[in-house]
């Protein structure tokens, strides 16, 4: 009975939730119930993606309502996975976010955070669940106007700044994407994308469905940080709280990642966006810059979050890539990226999170000697950042094997070329972090840290050690990912 | 036990010895305790699956995939063999040495140091077995990593600049060519298995394998093929130990180790000589040889001059494939052992200088062999092996790699070899003429002082292995023999 319901409650749940935190008015059983919550979350995501592994495609009708007239839950591969990532990380970061959050936001403002979180997660999670693109905008909004709040909680005043200069953007992006979602329903009069993926293509290249795939694949690309619409992001990552900054890294881009892969895939084909439009050609191009200029970028940083940060906008560009070549294998590769890249950039964040905790900063100086002081926070740095190098055995390899292994079936060596320069950019980065933590001496007045508190350990672990894991034991992450990606280059669902 | 459960145990005794030696960090003897006997464990190990590959037999394993039908495998063929038993047997005298070197010169951060050699041992055993490329791939990259804290192990800002030049060279060659290579070949071939014959003959039209060649002989840094060789001298700031095992066995010879592996199992020595388009590998071998010999003739500093001898060395090995002719393969093949047994013996000389006499320049040699006759004579015995003067070990591969250019009739390389050994003859005698025929006259009482009896016996161990090989290469010979064709 309550499985019938379940792509509701995965929207719902959190939705509700979120006002409940405000009503505990503590900040301790606020984390209590959000670690229910999310748990309970994971546990929905877990069991649709069941479903829809062993069923095939889930359509939920809410209220009862048919589609095109009510608006549909729709669950296939694609999103079902992505479903489980935004679940999965949210849920493994709520043994870290008790005492990152006690140390970091005022106590009367706790429960909100978490009420905050919530809301965050909502949006993200309705993203993702809904099968109607107005929906898409709704939870598009209700998930940034809560990332603003979030980023805002930030321990510096700079997080101030970053917050705004998100939010014009954020907003320049979700009102392009309403824009374009506009030109669609005047044209064919629906919102559900079952509905548009049959209609749109029948309109041919009407200046209207141009205008609608310009304005909305700008507008996913600014929420995506592609670059050039990467600017948002590094403040953003860098100031914000540090459980902000590692569910965000984790999810909020991968997110951006899902609607462009709905939209081009799904509602204006692969025809008309790859072979009509040269948007191979667009994304390579911005991916493969995005690959080399945010990864450089990120050597030159002083401080570890913002050189995390720029790494994101580098490992965006690889999500691109997978997409761009628009093969089964690339977009593989780009959905294996999304689940790889959650894992270890949010571990990274979560490490950081926990060096900032015990030293109150995080400048690549202050890591001088840490090797020793912070050993095992130290080791998860250093294998999150094999994995963003792309080392063997962690998860990272996996991904860019496929985008390679892509690259060449479409005869594109060069592309396959950009994207192993890319790791050794990568390699440039993690190695500063290497060689300041563990071969560079303390400064003898160092105060003596201990390691972090286990919790927070924990979290960090659970997703430094699934990207190790993920990237021995391929079955399930490749398996869903290819099934995912067959469903979108078939087209409509 | 099985053989492919003895093939995993192999992995597994320095991976667990890492563990128990991280464990016993505040326990410094039992900590070297557990070292030596993990070293004996794996030598062990590794011997006892010898006797099934002479016997022609080839144990395989294969683990789960990582990417769709590529498993993580191991298969044992001759050539992996010799290497295993190289690096696994020169790993227990090297041990035993680093004990002696580790207390005599008070090196700090010991548990790094141990745990990172197990490390990078469990890799280079990962290396001679793996079964197919991409499985050799990934333990030539964690050879890499585990080999890198120990050359930056002192810290300072040199080490931590050569650091950086040997993660670069050897994670950008492998993973911008090597790995592009890699993919190319799993993307055209469909496979990534090592085959005897190869498999690409027949996959890819020939400019493809041409450009195949030179992405994986220039991607397989670790082969030092010139201009890819700065990361070896640079590597020479790390503890002498290391340079011994890792900078003239262990990774050194996993990249000539994996350049042969390409040329028999993936190329294919008869499509390899067939192909138009390989003969450049032959002239850079050869010009590596010569020109790395040069630039050794004026380093001043031991151990760089040892590092440039190796890239030279190394190339022997490389050309020995390119010849792409039976006795080439096999004596480059055997050449893997005897340089590995000659440039040990001098490594471990040149440590047990720095302990006993703190030297390391070449200038201040004057006389040592006085102070220090048992070092001087294990260097000599490593210096005129190298030479290919007998009763050493080099002098029968030497005799196999010209053999196998005689059989390609390239003239010039037969040249290049006799003119090589002129060479190291001409930077190895130096060093002896000053250390027992000193210019000015040493005083006549100079006092006795080696350096400490676990370095003593590991530099005597290693210069018995080189003799060794001369009076008993029958054994080597039997195992490396398949190599050359002949089913």
């Amino acid at each position: 009975m309550i499985a019938t319901h379940l792509p509701v409650l995965q929207v719902a749940v959190p939705l509700i939730a979120a006002p409940v935190c405000v009503l505990l008015r503590r900040g301790d059983y606020a984390w209590v119930f959000t670690t229910v919550v999310c748990w309970g979350l994971l546990a929905i995501a877990a069991l649709l993606l069941d479903q829809v592994m062993s069923g095939g495609t889930i359509s939920y009708r809410l209220g009862g309502w048919a589609p095109p007239i009510g608006i549909e839950y729709r669950l296939d591969g694609v999103n079902a996975f992505v479903l489980l990532i935004i679940a999965g990380t949210a849920a493994l970061m709520m043994p870290y976010a008790r005492q990152s959050v006690e140390q970091e936001v005022r106590p009367e403002r706790r429960h909100l955070f978490y009420a905050i979180f919530l809301l965050a997660l909502t949006g993200l999670l309705g993203i993702t669940a809904t099968g109607d693109a107005f929906n898409i905008y709704v939870f598009l909004e209700i998930s940034s106007l809560a990332s603003y709040v979030l980023i805002a909680q930030g321990r510096r005043r700079r997080a101030l700044t970053a917050s705004y200069q998100y939010l014009i953007v954020g907003t320049i992006g979700a009102s392009l994407i309403l824009i374009g979602i506009g030109f669609l329903y005047a044209k064919t009069g629906t919102l559900n994308i079952a509905d548009l993926a049959v209609r749109v293509p029948a309109l041919g290249e009407t200046p209207a469905v141009l205008a609608a795939f310009a304005f909305i694949t700008v507008g996913v690309l600014i929420k995506l940080a592609l670059f050039p619409f990467h600017v948002w992001l590094p403040n953003a990552y860098a100031y914000a709280p540090s459980m902000v900054s590692a569910f965000l890294a984790a999810t909020a881009t991968k997110v951006g990642a899902y609607m462009l892969l709905r939209f081009v895939f799904t509602v204006f084909g692969v025809h008309f966006a790859f072979e009509t439009l040269p948007l191979t050609e667009i994304l390579l191009a911005l991916s493969l810059i995005a690959v080399l200029a945010g990864s450089l970028v990120a050597v030159f940083q002083s401080d570890l979050k913002r050189l995390l940060a720029f790494s994101s906008v580098g490992q965006i560009g690889y999500l691109g890539v997978g997409i761009g070549l628009a093969s089964v294998t690339g977009v593989t590769g780009a959905l294996v990226h999304v689940f790889n890249h959650a894992l270890m950039k949010g571990g990274l964040f979560l490490a950081a999170g926990t060096i900032a905790y015990r030293l109150g900063a995080t400048d690549l100086s202050a890591l001088h000697g840490l090797g020793r002081r912070m050993p095992f926070t130290m080791a998860a740095v250093v294998i999150g950042g094999l994995g963003l190098v792309g080392v063997p055995i962690t998860s990272g390899f996996v991904s860019k094997w496929y985008l390679v292994q892509a690259a060449f079936e479409e005869g594109l060596w060069p592309v396959a070329l950009f994207v192993l320069a890319g790791s050794l950019i990568a390699l440039a980065y993690v190695g500063r972090v290497v060689e300041a933590a563990y071969f560079r001496p303390a400064p003898p007045d160092a105060e003596p840290v201990g390691e972090a508190p286990w919790a927070m350990q924990l979290s960090t672990w659970a997703l430094i050690g699934g990207s190790v894991y993920f990237g021995l034991h391929t079955d399930l992450t490749v398996v869903i990912a290819e099934r995912a990606a067959t469903v979108l280059l078939a087209g409509a669902p | 036990m099985s053989h492919a459960a003895q093939i995993l145990a192999a992995l597994a005794v320095p991976v667990a010895g890492a563990f128990l030696i991280w464990a016993t960090a505040r326990r410094p003897v039992l900590q070297e305790a557990v070292s030596v006997v993990t070293a004996v464990a794996l030598f062990g190990l590794v011997l006892s699956l010898a006797p099934a590959v002479a016997a022609g037999e080839a144990p395989r394993v294969a683990l789960f995939d990582i990417v769709r039908g590529l498993p993580i495998a191991f298969a044992l063929e001759p050539l992996g063999m010799l290497f295993a038993l190289i690096a696994s047997f020169l790993w227990i005298a090297t041990t035993v040495y680093s004990i002696g070197y580790v207390r005599a010169n008070d090196e700090g951060h010991r548990t790094r140091y141990y745990v990172c050699f197990a490390a990078a041992l469990a890799s280079a055993i990962g290396v001679a077995f793996a079964g197919n490329m991409f499985t050799l791939f990934l333990f030539y990259e964690a050879l890499t990593l585990s080999t890198y804290p120990l050359v930056t192990h002192s810290g300072t800002e040199e080490a931590r600049r050569a650091g950086r030049t040997y993660l670069g060279i050897l994670l950008s060659t492998s993973i911008v060519l090597q790995l592009f290579a890699i993919l190319w070949t799993w993307v055209e071939a469909g496979t990534l298995d090592f085959r005897m014959g190869g498999i690409l003959a027949g996959a890819v039209s020939e400019r493809t394998a041409a450009v195949l060649l030179v992405l994986y002989m220039f991607g397989i840094g670790k082969a030092a093929l010139m201009p890819l060789h700065a990361w070896l001298p640079a590597a020479m700031v790390a503890p002498t130990p290391v340079s011994a095992l890792l900078h003239a066995v262990a990774v050194v010879k996993a990249g000539v180790f994996t350049v042969l592996k390409v040329i028999v199992y993936i190329f294919g020595v008869d499509f390899l000589r067939g192909m138009a388009g390989s003969e450049w590998l032959i002239a850079v071998a050869a010009a590596t040889i010569v020109i790395a010999s040069l630039i050794a003739l004026r380093q001043d500093d031991l151990k760089r001059r040892l590092a440039y001898s190796t890239v030279s060395q190394l190339s022997y090995v490389v050309l020995g494939g390119a010849l792409a002719t039976s006795a080439g393969v096999v004596g480059g093949a055997m050449h893997i052992a005897t340089h590995a047994f000659g440039k040990i013996t001098l490594f471990f000389c040149a440590g047990a200088i720095y302990t006993a006499a703190h030297k390391r320049l070449v200038s201040e040699l004057d006389g040592i062999g006085y102070r220090m006759p048992v070092t001087m004579g294990a260097f000599a015995v490593g210096a005129l092996g190298l030479i290919g003067l007998p009763p050493f070990a080099a002098l029968w591969s030497k005799w196999y790699l010209v053999t196998g250019a005689d059989d390609g009739s390239h003239i010039a390389v037969i040249a290049v070899l006799l003119g090589s050994s002129l060479l190291n003859a001409l930077y190895f005698v130096p060093i002896l003429v000053r250390a027992f025929f000193p210019a000015t006259p040493m005083p006549v009482a100079v006092g006795r002082a080696e350096a400490p009896l676990p370095i003593l016996a590991a530099t005597l161990v290693a210069a018995l292995g080189t003799a060794a090989l001369f009076f008993y290469p029958q054994a080597l010979l039997t195992l490396v023999q398949p190599l050359a064709g002949t089913p």
